[in-house]
């Protein structure tokens, strides 16, 4: 396969050509049927999520370049596939994020400000999983795919399983945890014990500068077959087929009919982090070829020609996304530092001994310091 | 009532209390389930509970821990079979990494209560990667707490106090003492019982103190009645909580014996033991008439079984050590 080209006719589900063409179903090779059936404001729903999320993720690099954050990854380019995907999710399904995933994480209703003290480095990105139902950021390539299928098991324990309204599980990774024991070990895991879950891949062709062809000899999704479940390619530029295909495998997991591997075929438009440097690894025409294939773009082009926005709704939706990002800026400049005494709190939940000693050490260690000249 | 158990019946029937107290107790490991373990400290148990409360896991310990995160997170309390103590290094990054921080980087908000059980140490014959003592890699770990019980009464309270935990806990069974019988009260309510991280003194003296824990404990209590015979009282202190360390009784005991000497399995390069004479010298300088002294394996990888008697240290080379102190 091309280094970032296009992946082989016929093994791509997309509902939007990158013209802004609507498709009107895909059948896949299972016989699922795809279908962009979205009404228009949805449809209108979807292109102001993926310009909100665009303008935030552009919003948190232009704070880590003005150095009120430490380092920030970057979704450019993916939007359409963490908007489809993480629209698709029910309330009641349970989301396990890499720590790309703000889209996602925008799309759950959850506050943007939430994962950025971690990359302020103020905290660790802490929050409680259940209560968002969109676990913490796992910075360990592919770690969470076990975690979300132990999640998974036990969604089918509690017997949550088997109806329209059952709970689904989706975790995320990217081309490079593939290569992960962790990620085929889940396969393997979710196979076997017919896990509610959804495992998204996001090949945005690249792990930091691996190409994918470092990583695999065949296309990625084809690798669900030797583990006994379906895999599907969608283009993951594309946020209606990957709504689509988000959705049937959700409610192919809640019904309790087991795993699907969705590989979400798209670019990382950016840099892996802000401290990288994606011009010594890959050449400019193979962005430029990736930039025709815009998410957004295609989603304008189709709300325009089929006359379902008009100018004033795009004005207003950038107007929104801007008063996010400004919102967004303001409190994270806000973020006060945290106390140096908080080092030692939670690390187990009830204390420990030799923490609690290190830590009142450390205190009269500092308090020797008051009133000195230094 | 107090019943005569051998240490492996008393971790299984403790386990089995821990399963009718909580529907969210699972076990999940390698041939936990028909087989009954390995060494069968789950026999019966798949049986009586069912399939999806004691769960045959694939072969793969990255997934068992990984999985167990993951059904803890979900509300369920897992206790984590590792089939041998060479095993557990597969799951090494789902432990450290993930289990062990899960707490401190969520500032509270997630718990992971999950028990990994090992059987560990050396001293049955095995071949390699089966007689390891891999404690000091989980004890320098915050986040992990770290116990290893020595006897079927702990082993029987020290396994559901464990289950009980709010933390995740490192569970190490001394292998080679699990078919060693003794007395355990099942009347008694676990949270009556000596406390998961407090140590124990098993045998009360004045001449040495003596530290260990696991399977070293039974060499130290048979060094300490060999040496009565000699003339020489040797106070042993079962650790029993290798992290927290609770070594209250152990600087009591040092500033009473002037003397001291560590026992374990493990290499002594950068072993417990090492921490262990650190503190006690910090605590108890003015009291010690010899160094600390470590009575342990040898920094080479475990050896091949025909010369594990050599490796181990024994009652003997306890005795050498005590030696050594008075000699100094």
């Amino acid at each position: 396969m091309a280094k970032g080209g296009s992946p082989p006719d016929g093994e791509l589900v997309q509902l939007l050509t990158p013209e802004g063409e609507r498709i009107e179903s895909v059948t896949g090779s299972d016989g699922t049927v795809y279908r962009a059936d979205f009404t228009d404001d949805e449809y209108r729903g979807l292109y102001r999520d993926l310009v909100i999320v665009r303008k935030l993720d552009a919003e948190a690099t232009a704070l880590q370049r003005q150095g009120e954050l430490g380092i920030w990854a970057s979704l450019l380019g993916q939007e359409a596939a963490q908007v489809g995907s993480g629209r698709a999710l029910r309330t009641q399904d349970m989301a396990f994020p890499t720590y790309r995933e703000h889209g996602v994480l925008y799309c759950r209703g959850i506050d943007p400000i939430m994962p950025l003290g971690l990359f302020r480095g103020v905290d660790q990105g802490g929050w409680d999983p259940n209560e968002f139902k969109f676990n913490m950021y796992t910075i360990v390539i592919g770690a969470q795919t076990l975690h979300a299928t132990g999640y998974a098991m036990g969604v089918t324990m509690d017997g949550k399983t088997g109806t329209d309204d059952g709970e689904a599980v989706i975790a995320y990774f990217g081309d490079g945890a593939t290569s992960q024991g962790d990620v085929n070990e889940a396969f393997i895991w979710a196979g076997v014990f017919n896990a509610p879950l959804v495992f998204f891949c996001q090949n945005n062709q690249y792990a930091i500068s691996e190409p994918l062809e470092r990583q695999t000899r065949i296309p990625l999704y084809r690798r669900a077959a030797g583990f006994g479940f379906p895999g599907i390619r969608v283009d993951g530029n594309d946020v209606l087929a990957s709504y689509a295909v988000t959705r049937a495998a959700l409610d192919h997991a809640r019904l309790g009919q087991g795993p699907t591997l969705i590989e979400a075929y798209t670019y990382r438009m950016g840099a892996h982090t802000t401290s990288d440097d994606p011009t010594r690894y890959r050449i400019a025409s193979e962005v430029e070829a990736w930039q025709a294939k815009d998410p957004i773009l295609r989603v304008r082009a189709f709300l325009e020609k089929q006359q379902i926005a008009d100018a004033a709704f795009f004005t207003e939706v950038d107007e929104q996304a801007k008063r996010e990002a400004v919102h967004l800026r303001e409190r994270v400049l806000e973020m006060p530092d945290p106390q140096p005494t908080t080092i030692f709190d939670n690390v187990y939940a009830h204390g420990s001994p030799l923490v609690d000693k290190q830590r009142a050490g450390f205190n009269e260690y500092q308090a020797s310091f008051e009133g000195s000249a230094h | 009532m107090a019943e005569k158990l051998t240490l492996g019946k008393a971790l299984n029937t403790g386990l089995r209390r821990a399963l009718e107290r909580d529907p969210k107790v699972i076990i999940m490991g390698e041939d936990v389930g028909k087989l009954g373990g390995v060494f069968r400290i789950t026999d019966g148990l798949q049986k009586d509970f069912g399939d999806d409360r004691v769960i045959d896991t694939p072969l793969a310990e990255s997934g068992i821990i990984g999985t167990a995160i993951g059904l803890a997170i979900r509300g369920y309390r897992p206790i984590c079979e590792i089939q041998f103590d060479g095993f557990v290094y597969p799951a090494y990054d789902q432990i450290v990494s993930q289990v062990a921080k899960m707490h401190y980087r969520s500032q509270g908000k997630v718990r992971l209560p999950i028990v990994i059980r090992i059987p560990f140490g050396g001293g049955i014959g095995a071949v390699e990667h089966h007689s390891e003592s891999p404690e000091a890699y989980f004890a320098h770990t915050a986040g992990l707490k770290v116990v290893a019980c020595s006897n079927p009464e702990d082993a029987y309270f020290m396994i559901q106090q464990a289950v009980e935990s709010d933390d995740p806990i490192v569970f190490l069974e001394p292998k080679r003492r699990y078919w060693e019988k003794g007395d355990v009260d099942l009347d008694l309510d676990p949270a009556s019982a000596h406390p998961l991280h407090a140590s124990r003194t098993v045998r009360p003296g004045n001449d040495v103190t003596v530290l260990a824990y696991g399977p070293m404990v039974r060499t130290a209590l048979d060094a300490a009645a060999a040496a009565e015979e000699d003339g020489r009282s040797l106070e042993v202190i079962d650790l029993r909580s290798l992290s927290p360390l609770d070594l209250g009784p152990a600087y009591e005991s040092v500033r009473r014996t002037g003397r001291c000497v560590v026992v374990h399995e493990a290499p002594s390069n950068v072993g417990l033991g090492a921490e262990l004479a650190a503190r006690i010298t910090e605590e108890c300088f003015y009291s010690l008439e010899s160094p600390v002294l470590r009575v342990t394996g040898f920094d080479t990888p475990y050896p091949a079984a025909r010369v594990e008697e050599e490796y181990l240290p024994d009652l003997d080379r306890v005795l050498d050590a005590v030696d050594r102190s008075f000699g100094w």
